[in-house]
């Protein structure tokens, strides 16, 4: 197998992972694992169930602290970052159980993301007044725009709680566009759909790659999904990576084969 | 059959016979009803915004209101004590985050539950070893709140409305307006129903957990404060004051523990049941009714809408 970076063209590294290991108590779910995200790409992160692909995730999300190992975004080095600091820095997410505001509709939510995009203090929010309100009216604009992008216009002023699970996924996506993100992981996007669904989510999430030209890391349990969108795919199995490359490669590695069909190591 | 006619019949009538009297009982009710729903507002809104039931609202009311008069005593002038004192809950909001939920996030809920009463007992001990143990006394006309009363002719006869009331009818009433607005309209407002909502994805739109939990419990302490102040002008500042937050409790069963419509509507209607029930059939079984007579509501209200007349709706998929 050739070095992936020879086949996947230019673009820098956006994200670069290395040598991480997370255990928690005796479990070990990621094992000495590296893998880079480039500008631009879409990278699969596949694997069985429990191979550690949502822990990585959350690794790169900081809701989890690998015991060994270096994350960079950017270049730059992080440590113990938290999660809200990844947000600020431009690392959007979703989960794999739709984790929307319940109780709040459709637009509140996406304005939810914009949270970071409003910086008028607390004394401006108290009065909502002048700049606070000004700034109010910018941020709706720019959700607007998000919710033609995804074709939820429909479903603005519904409680999220009301919709069916495949909008709850795409408003969960639209949320996690509204911060503008640099990176946007995508934890199973597609999980629990059917197949229209399923086509759907997969043009939207092609549409947002090349349209607003966001690096996308999305995480699929489901092989097949991944081989037609991903530019890049990474496999983990038992929490170590056991391939790394173009999609036919993958899909065509032994290893490969073997964990997805359970032969016994 | 003389006693269903006093539990039936008689109260009405006498209702109808000395409407003036009825009229001054309500007031009284409405009054108790006002510092009951603030004191459920407290709970709520922190209970809103991180699922924590804050066993130590009522000790932060006695607390404010001791830190008020503490402070005045030590011969600042009323106005700044007040000031003092709203600095003061901002930094106790500011120590409870950072020493202890900061640490239990993800934590289940009885374990935060257990933490607000450890909390309690810190500061009755702290509240106890600053400012003593024994009563004082509310600081009322030196802030410049109304202390007269004045006596209206309505009905044929006189109803008497203390000045404090209604000036504690008038605060509760701002504040509670100023907290909606702010809840629903504004980015902080948001951010602290997405909190509520689930904490995982609040923490990936940026939203930080820390600084809204301060928010929250500063807010919570500013109510606790306006409730020290008027619970305080009515009886003394000491630490049995603490009991009144167990008054929330009924209120907020019949209001829901979420909404913030609901503790005021729950408030009213436990502070003026409560009082009619004391005036009217109290006197059937010898008085002192009040005292559990809010349980009771609630208790029959648990049985038909047991989310409470605003809370959320439970609904569980199986």
């Amino acid at each position: 197998m050739r070095a992936p970076e020879q086949e996947a063209g230019a673009g820098e590294t956006l994200l670069a992972v290395d040598n991480i290991t997370l255990s928690f108590g005796g479990v070990r779910a990621i094992r000495n694992v590296s893998l880079d995200i480039r500008k631009g790409e879409i990278r699969a992160i596949i694997g069985p169930n429990g191979a550690g692909k949502t822990s990585m995730l959350n690794v790169i999300n900081g809701f989890y602290h690998p015991q060994e190992g270096l994350i960079s975004f950017r270049g730059a080095e992080r440590r113990r970052m938290k999660p809200y600091e990844a947000a600020s820095q431009g690392i959007a997410r979703t989960f794999q159980n739709v984790a929307l505001f319940r109780g709040m509709t459709t637009l509140d939510n996406i304005m939810a993301g914009r949270t970071l995009k409003m910086h008028r203090n607390f004394f401006w929010q108290l009065v909502h007044w002048g700049p606070a309100a000004r700034e109010e009216v910018e941020n709706r604009r720019k959700v607007e725009e998000i919710i033609d992008f995804l074709e939820i216009q429909a479903i603005r002023k519904t409680p999220v709680g009301r919709l069916p699970y495949g909008l709850q996924k795409r408003v969960e996506l639209a949320r996690a566009l509204a911060m503008e993100p640099d990176l946007l992981l995508l934890d199973e996007p597609m999980a629990g759909m059917n197949l229209e669904e399923k086509e759907d989510m997969s043009r939207f999430i092609l549409d947002v790659n090349q349209q607003l030209g966001t690096t996308i890391a999305l995480i699929e349990h489901d092989i097949s999904v991944v081989m037609d969108l991903s530019d890049r795919v990474v496999v983990l199995d038992h929490g170590e990576k056991i391939a790394d490359g173009l999609p036919a490669e993958v899909q065509a590695n032994q290893n490969v084969i073997e964990a997805y069909l359970g032969v016994s190591h | 059959m003389e006693f269903l006619y006093n539990l039936l019949i008689d109260p009405f009538v006498q209702m109808v016979e000395l409407p003036d009297f009825f009229l001054q009982v309500l007031w009284e009710g409405f009054v108790s009803g006002v510092l009951y729903a603030l004191i459920a507002l407290g709970f709520v809104l922190i209970f809103k915004a991180s699922g924590v039931f804050n066993f130590a609202q009522g000790i932060m009311v006695v607390f404010a209101a001791l830190s008020l008069v503490g402070l005045y005593a030590l011969g600042m002038p009323a106005y700044i004590a007040l000031i003092a004192t709203i600095a003061i809950m901002g930094i106790l909001a500011v120590a409870v985050q950072k020493t202890i939920f900061h640490h239990l996030v993800n934590q289940p809920d009885i374990i935060l539950l257990m933490a607000t009463i450890g909390l309690t007992y810190f500061l009755i001990g702290f509240g106890e070893f600053v400012f003593g143990g024994d009563p004082k006394v509310m600081i009322t006309e030196e802030l410049g709140l109304p202390t007269g009363s004045t006596a209206f002719d309505v009905l044929g006869g006189l109803v008497i409305l203390q000045h404090i009331d209604i000036a504690a009818a008038v605060i509760a009433i701002i504040m509670v307006t100023a907290l909606a607005i702010f809840f629903n309209k504004t980015r902080i407002g948001r951010a602290l129903r997405a909190v509520a909502d689930d904490h995982q994805a609040a923490l990936s739109v940026g939203i930080s957990l820390d600084q809204i939990w301060i928010i929250v419990w500063f807010a919570a302490g500013i109510v606790a404060l306006a409730t020290g102040i008027m619970w305080g002008a009515r009886s003394d500042v000491s630490f049995a004051l603490e009991i009144i937050a167990f008054k929330a409790l009924p209120v907020l069963i019949l209001g829901g523990f979420t909404s913030i419509p609901g503790a005021i509507v729950g408030g009213l209607i436990i502070g003026i049941g409560e009082k009619i029930g004391e005036i009217y059939w109290g006197p059937l079984v010898g008085g002192g009714i009040e005292s559990w007579l809010a349980y009771v509501i609630a208790l029959i209200f648990l049985l038909f809408r047991p989310q409470g007349l605003f809370g959320e709706k439970i609904i569980e998929r199986v």
